[in-house]
Order: C-alpha cells, then structure tokens, then sequence
C-alpha cells in the first residue's frame, strides 16, 4: 500500500505479510515509515491505495476502535497511557473491547511482575520501563490475535529494554502474532522469525532473520 | 548556477506577486463603485442613504469581528461591549462634553480602543470559548454599569436611555449627509484597514498564529502582544461603528445599545460570508441586509432560519460563500497571498535524494 | 444579622449555580467544548416544564421523570448528529453552539410569547425554618443545594468507579490512545452531552419553581454557569460547588449592599477572581 500525510508521501507501494503466531520485525531508521505502517494496520491512517488484509479479509475502513475487536492491538510510539487513570485502571480499559482470551489482569502481572506492585499508583507518575510495561499490558488485555509493537525500546535504559523483550517470548507463546518495529536491531532481529527493512518508504530488505548478514542489514537499513 | 567569473548579479529566477488579473480589474470597478457611492446623498433619497448607513455600519461590525475571529482566532460575543460605549461616549462628549458630534464621533472610537486595554487585561486571562464568555461578561459589566450610572455618578440616562441632543440639534440635511459619510468612511474604511493588515507584518504574523501558535511563538512572534492589538484595533472599529449608528438613530438605549444580538449579527455575516477572508464579510452583509429587508414580517422565524443557517455554514461550509466561490475559481478580489512567479515559466524541481 | 442571612441566602442560591454550572463543566473537561447554548437549554426545561404542569396539571418536580431522558436524548443526538462534526476546529463548535442557542431563543419566544413564566410547586416554595429574627432557610433552596451535592456525588462515582466514567476519563485525555483500547469516541463525547442536559434539565426545573424566566432570560443563566466554574477553577466537579456558592455570595451580599446591583456585583466579583486568581480558587494542576 501506499500512505501520505497531506503531500508527503510515506510508503512507497509496501507490501508484506505476516502469517499467524509469527513474531516478525520491521526495522529502519527514524522517518522510514515504519510507525505509518503500524498505523494504517491499526486504523489510525487509510492508505491511499492498497489494502489491509486481516485473517484473509480485507479490513476495508474500518475504523481503529472496531478493529481492536477483530483483534488488532497497537501499543503506539510513545506510550500514550491515560494521565489521569492509574495502572489498574490503564489495564481495565484495555479490556474495554472485551474480547475472549488467556490475558487478564492476573496473567498481565505474571508477565510483568513490576505492575502489581504499582497497581494503584497514578499512570501519571511511572518510570519509562514501567510505562511500557503498562502500556504492552493494556494492548494484552483486550486479547488480540495480532498485537503492534511501535518503537518498544525508545528512551529507555538497555537493562529496562532487556526485561520487556524477556516478556515476548510469553506472549508469542499463547499463539499472538507480533510485530515489531524497531531502530534497536539487534534486539527486534533476537526476538523475530523474519524481518523486513524499511527505507525512506520502500521495503529495503526481507528474510529469515537466521540468515539476515549483518552487511545485509546495515546495507539495507542505510542505504548504502 | 552561476559561473565563477565577474558578470553583472544573476537575474533571480523568481519573482514575488500578489496581483492577479482579477484583482486588478476588480479594483477598478470598486475604485468606481466608491464615487458613485460618494455621490449618494445627492442622487438617493433620504430613506435609501439612512439604509445605507445601516449597511455601513454593519460592514464595518463585521469586518471587525472577522478580524478577530478569522484572522486573530479570537472569538468575541462581548463587541457590543464597545458598540454601547461608542454611543455613549458621542452622548457624553457632544451632550456634555460639547464637542461637535462630527469630532466625537472619532473620538468615541479612540474611548473605545483605550477601555479595551484594561478589558483585555481580564479576558485574555482566558482561551477559547472560556474568552469568548468572558467577553460576553465584559459586555455586561458595562451594559449594567451604564444602567445604574447614576450610582457611580455618571449621568447616562439610566435604562431609560438618553436622547444625542447635541445631534438632533443640528440641521437636518447637514447632519443626514455628515452621518451618511461618516457610515460611509466607516464601511469602507474597515475594509481598507483590514486589507492593510493583512498585507502588513502584522497579518503575517497573525496567519501564522492562526495556523500554529505554538510555532509561531517559537519563531519569535510575540503572539500575545499581536492579539491585543488586533483586539484593540476591534475595539476602535466598533466603537466608531457603534458612535455612527447611534448618531443616525439618536436614541440611546442601554438594553439596546449592548445588545448581544449585534455579535449574533456579526456572527451571522461572517460564517455565512466567509470567515478569515475580506470579501466573505462584504457579501455576508449584502446578504444578511437583504434578508432583513425581506423577511422582516416574518418575526422571529427569519432569526431562525438564520441561526440554522449559520449552524449548518459553521459544521459543513466552513469557508462560507466566499470561501465556496473562490476555492472553485481560486480567485482573490483583495489579494493578501503572496505567490511565487517562476522565470519563464520554469517549474522549481524537488531536490533528488542521495 | 442582615448580613449573615445574605451570605446564608448566598449560599443556597450557590446550589442553584452549581446546577447550572455542572453541566457546562463536565462537557468542556471531555471534549474541551464550551456550548454556548447552555443557558438556553436550561430556560428550556424549564418551559418544558411549564408544558407539563401547566397543560397536565403535574407537579414540577414529577416533570423531571419526563423531561431529564428527554433533555439527555436531546444531548445524544444532537452531540452525534452535529456537534461531533465541529470538534476538530477551535472556532466551529462556539459558532455552532451559539446559533443553536438563536434558534432555542426564538423557537422559545414564537411558542411562549416573551412573558414572564414560573413553575409552581406548592407549599414547599416559602416554606421556610426559622433560624433567628433575620435568617431563614426556605425549603425550596435548601432542597436545590441538597439535589446538587448529590448530584455532584453521584457524578463523582460515575466517573471515578464505572466503567463509562473510565472510558469518559480516557477519551478526555486521549482521544487516539483510546480508540486504540477500542472507545468509539464519537459516542462517549454523546453520552458526555446527555449527561450534561439531564443536569441542564434538572437546574431547569428547579429555576422555574423558584425563580420567573422568559425565552431571553437563558444568556444571563450561561454567564453565570460560566463564571462559577471559572471561579471554581478548571477541571474539578467540586470546585463547580464552591464557585457556584462563591458567586452566590458575592451575588446575595451586593443585592443587600444597594438592590440593583446583585448581579452587578456578580460579574465584579468574577472578574476580581479573573484578575488575581485566574486559575480559580480549586484548579486542578494539570487542569488546561
């Protein structure tokens, strides 16, 4: 598909695919159009043509908030928590679409034992780590067969970076698809099955990332 | 490019304009619409100048609050506010004051624009709708104070209201022509002075507060500082509007002369018009004027009618008729864009990425 | 003695503002829209009101089963119909919502005539208990200051415990984020404006029983919703009380000091808040 914001054009005819329960990558540097992607997936953005195809039909317009009750979950640059709600109350939104599955409240605090312990604190008044472990909770709860992963490590220290990637594993593990987009790369490749590259727009790169080169990859994520 | 050898400057390969051919032939047929209009008191009747005041007056209303509201941002439902303190002040100063009512007239519009500088002091202490309101309150401080003037020892007829002797007294015909022009510098003068804002720094600077405030803080702009002028400058525009009106109708009446309606007129005029442009207003008060005229018997359907009018212009037509006609004609009767001319039609190219 | 009976009045007639005033406050803290036919709606109700006691021959305050859902299926469509179309324009929603208070006016004064009109609810109107010589507390105000403390109560626990209060809470704060846990906020910014008219038609009701009004008398009660709030301060539902009883005061006090001037002395007051304490007396930190 290709996007636009206004004149600017973001995504150069993008095509990929993701098949179910797979963890896949999406990597590039900043303004690649890698969060363009994730958002017209989600519903934030149309795409001015093409298309997303979800489960095998096509998604058409659908709004974002219908589709978290298909199944599509974002967890957005940026976190984007509600201030004025407090962690408990962050998650129980996210159970908003109330969708069937193995995530609750309970299952969320053995993902990421660091929750509970705040369960009442303002989400206001979290560390970075924290807000992102949050922020994954919240999209967890409302049980999503696909669930969107925009700029996962971005201001955050590597040990706080390495206990969220230490969670993904549970999660692909109850049968959710991932994606990831990262400019962390060594991280997003470690966790992935495959990965795509993307560069000023265009898909750069593509492959199992057990046989990605690191040449390969900087080739492809710089353009050189 | 250039070569490297010593050569007279390079011609630039584009020019700056803001003429249009549109532009240029509709100035001519407006230069000639304004000596006929001129001419008025000697070739229309009596009832169709004092018609005309009215449209003058309410021109000038109108480009007032499109100044604020299109260009400035600034939503104001308190400009009756200044409109009451124009009559009141030519009452003071011709009745009391002894000035000719002429010269106090202007002088309303200069007691008007230094009232609003205190006022403006309160009511930008509030944003958005919060100011808009705070306006209104502004308006009805002064409604009430002129009321219960005598309390604070000002005679201003209390809400009886008062009559502009001072102006009554004056011969007839002498003062039907000298309010007539007067409405008529007013009307036109309005216009004038918004198309000269708009092309000078100070509408440059307000185009680029409307569209982002935040950035155009960041680039310098004094954003505040700019506001209040725009308000005071408002200010001064309706106080002399409400000074002219007054001095037709001579009767002053604190309940009429603050009314809220006259913003709901202003309002009206300019969504429907065309908001943040300079002909919008001009063709919202032929038309509000019209309406007036015609269905006039019709009570208060016809404020009905309007009122749904405006609420379906302010969700759908955004750019109201002005806005309809030139976006499909991309014209400009006054024109404030600048636009970029390339050198023998050349097209700039986008610079090719590495 | 005068004095404190003004000030005690003050205080009652503070519970009558608060009405006013939640409904106002509420819409502007989720979808940071000030309807400006606020006022209007409320002197609505209240000839809503005059339909039902007048034409029916029912009490007052029985008209409130009728007219509350009414006033709320008002709000909900009228938010989904027109209203949610302006939101994306700083200037679109006051331009609309004031032409929406043109046509209640006039529809008002085409059906009503502008007369005078009052709601009578019998007895409970000047009943009153005897405290001293000087201060009595009616019934009827007291009865207005109780509804709107539960109501603010009542309001409170929505939007802390529920989960419509979540979403509300949510969507005020987010718009984006929360489409992303699936809130359609088209319908959260209705059901915002439903509850805002079902107070507008309870401060309705409770104005025509203890006050007169006519087709042109809604302004004043917007300016004065408004400035309770604006003294109240910003994003807190309890400060709506104190501004409300604020203004009441300042209101009853300069009545007493000359008759002309109470709400004159209102306004003043207001704009001495405005001046020193812009952000109100109870503003929220983060409170915009």
């Amino acid at each position: 598909m290709s996007c636009f914001y206004g004149d600017f054009q973001a995504l150069f005819d993008v095509s990929l695919h993701v098949d179910e329960g797979e963890t896949v990558a999406v990597i590039g540097a900043n303004g690649a159009g890698k969060s363009t992607l994730l958002g017209t997936v989600a519903g934030l953005l149309r795409p001015a043509r093409g298309e997303v195809r979800f489960a095998g039909a096509p998604i058409g317009r659908q709004p974002a908030f219908r589709r978290v009750g298909r199944g599509i979950s974002l967890v957005p640059e940026g976190r984007r928590l509600f201030p004025s709600l407090t962690v408990r109350e962050n998650l129980l939104l996210g159970a908003q679409a109330r969708r069937r599955g193995p995530w609750n409240e309970r299952r969320v605090f053995e993902v990421f034992p660091l929750l509970e312990a705040i369960a009442s604190r303002s989400a206001s008044a979290l560390s970075g780590g924290e807000q992102q472990a949050l922020a994954i909770g919240r999209a967890l709860m409302a049980n999503p067969r696909l669930l969107l992963l925009d700029e996962l490590s971005l201001g955050l220290a590597p040990i706080v970076i390495q206990s969220l990637y230490a969670a993904l594993p549970s999660i692909a593990g109850e049968g959710t698809t991932v994606v990831l987009v990262e400019q962390d790369v060594g991280r997003a490749l470690a966790a992935a099955s495959r990965a795509y590259c993307l560069l000023e727009g265009r898909i750069s790169l593509e492959g199992p990332t057990s046989e990605l080169t690191r040449e390969q990859v900087t080739g492809a994520y710089f353009g050189v | 490019m250039t070569e490297a050898t010593a050569q007279a400057e390079p011609q630039p390969a584009v020019r700056v304009v803001r003429r249009t051919w549109f532009s240029v032939g509709g100035a001519v047929v407006v230069a000639a619409g304004l000596g006929v209009l001129v001419a008025v008191p000697w070739w229309a009747s009596e009832g169709q100048a004092r018609n005309l005041v009215e449209f003058f007056t309410l021109l000038a209303l109108a480009q007032m609050w499109n100044l604020l509201a299109g260009y400035a941002g600034l939503v104001s439902i308190g400009q009756q506010a200044f409109i009451g303190i124009g009559a009141y002040s030519l009452y003071l100063l011709g009745d009391d004051g002894g000035v000719h009512p002429f010269a106090a007239v202007a002088l309303a519009g200069l007691v008007a624009a230094a009232i609003s500088l205190p006022t403006a002091l309160l009511a930008f202490r509030l944003r958005g709708g919060y100011f808009a309101i705070g306006t209104w309150v502004i308006a009805e401080v002064f409604h009430l104070l002129t009321i219960n003037g005598a309390d604070i020892h000002v005679d201003t007829g209390g809400g009886e209201g008062v009559t502009i002797l001072s102006a009554a007294r004056l011969e007839r015909t002498f003062r039907a022509h000298g309010t007539y022009w007067w409405a008529l510098g007013v009307g036109a003068g309005s216009v004038l002075l918004a198309y000269a804002i708009l092309r000078s720094r100070l509408g440059l600077a307000l185009t680029a507060i409307r569209d982002d405030e935040t950035a155009a803080g960041s680039l310098g702009v004094g954003v505040l500082r700019q506001k209040v002028l725009v308000y005071v400058i408002a200010a001064f525009g309706c106080g002399l509007a409400g000074a002219v009106i007054y001095l037709n109708l001579l009767r002053v009446q604190p309940d009429a002369a603050f009314d809220v309606n006259w913003t709901a007129y202003m309002i009206f005029i300019v969504v429907i018009g065309g908001i943040g442009t300079i002909e919008g207003p001009i063709i919202g008060t032929i038309l509000f004027f019209t309406l007036q005229q015609e269905l006039s018997d019709y009570g208060v359907w016809y404020l009905i009618v309007l009122g749904g009018v405006a609420v379906a212009f302010a969700v759908w037509v955004r750019g109201g008729i002005w806005g309809l006609v030139s976006r499909r004609f991309v014209l400009e009767l006054f024109p404030v864009r600048r636009r970029v001319v390339y050198r023998h039609g050349e097209r700039a190219r986008a610079p090719v990425s590495e | 003695m005068v004095w404190v009976n003004a000030v005690v009045q003050g205080i009652l007639l503070g519970g009558l503002y608060a009405l006013f005033a939640t409904g106002l406050s509420l819409v502007f803290g989720v979808m940071r829209l000030v309807n400006l036919a606020h006022g209007d709606l409320i002197v609505l109700a209240g000839f809503l009101g005059v339909v039902f006691t007048h034409d029916l021959g029912w009490n007052p305050l029985l008209t409130l089963v009728v007219i509350v859902p009414l006033l709320a299926a008002l709000g909900f469509v009228g938010q989904l119909a027109i209203l949610n179309f302006t939101l994306d324009s700083g200037l679109s929603p006051l331009l609309a919502t004031f032409g929406l208070s043109i046509i209640v006016q006039n529809t008002l004064l085409e059906q009503f005539s502008a007369d005078q009109r009052g709601l009578s609810a019998g007895t409970i109107e000047t009943d009153s208990i005897r405290i001293s010589n000087e201060i009595s507390l009616g019934w009827f105000p007291l009865t207005t200051f109780l509804v709107a403390v539960v109501l603010l109560v009542g309001l409170q626990l929505v939007i802390r415990w529920t989960r419509l209060g979540r979403a509300l809470r949510a969507t005020s704060d987010d718009r984006r984020a929360a489409q992303l846990v699936g809130i359609d906020n088209r319908v959260v910014y209705a059901v915002a404006m439903a509850i805002s008219l079902a107070t507008v038609a309870i401060a309705g009701i409770f104005l025509g029983v203890r006050t007169s009004f006519a087709p042109t008398t809604g302004p004043t009660r917007l300016l004065f919703a408004f400035e309770a709030v604006i003294i109240g301060g910003l994003g807190s539902l309890w400060g709506t009380l104190v501004g409300g009883v604020a203004l009441g005061i300042a209101q009853t006090v300069s009545a007493q000091i000359s008759p002309g001037w109470g709400v004159l002395g209102g306004h003043l007051f207001f704009l001495a808040v405005l001046l020193l304490r812009p952000r109100g007396l109870f503003a929220r930190a983060d409170a915009s």
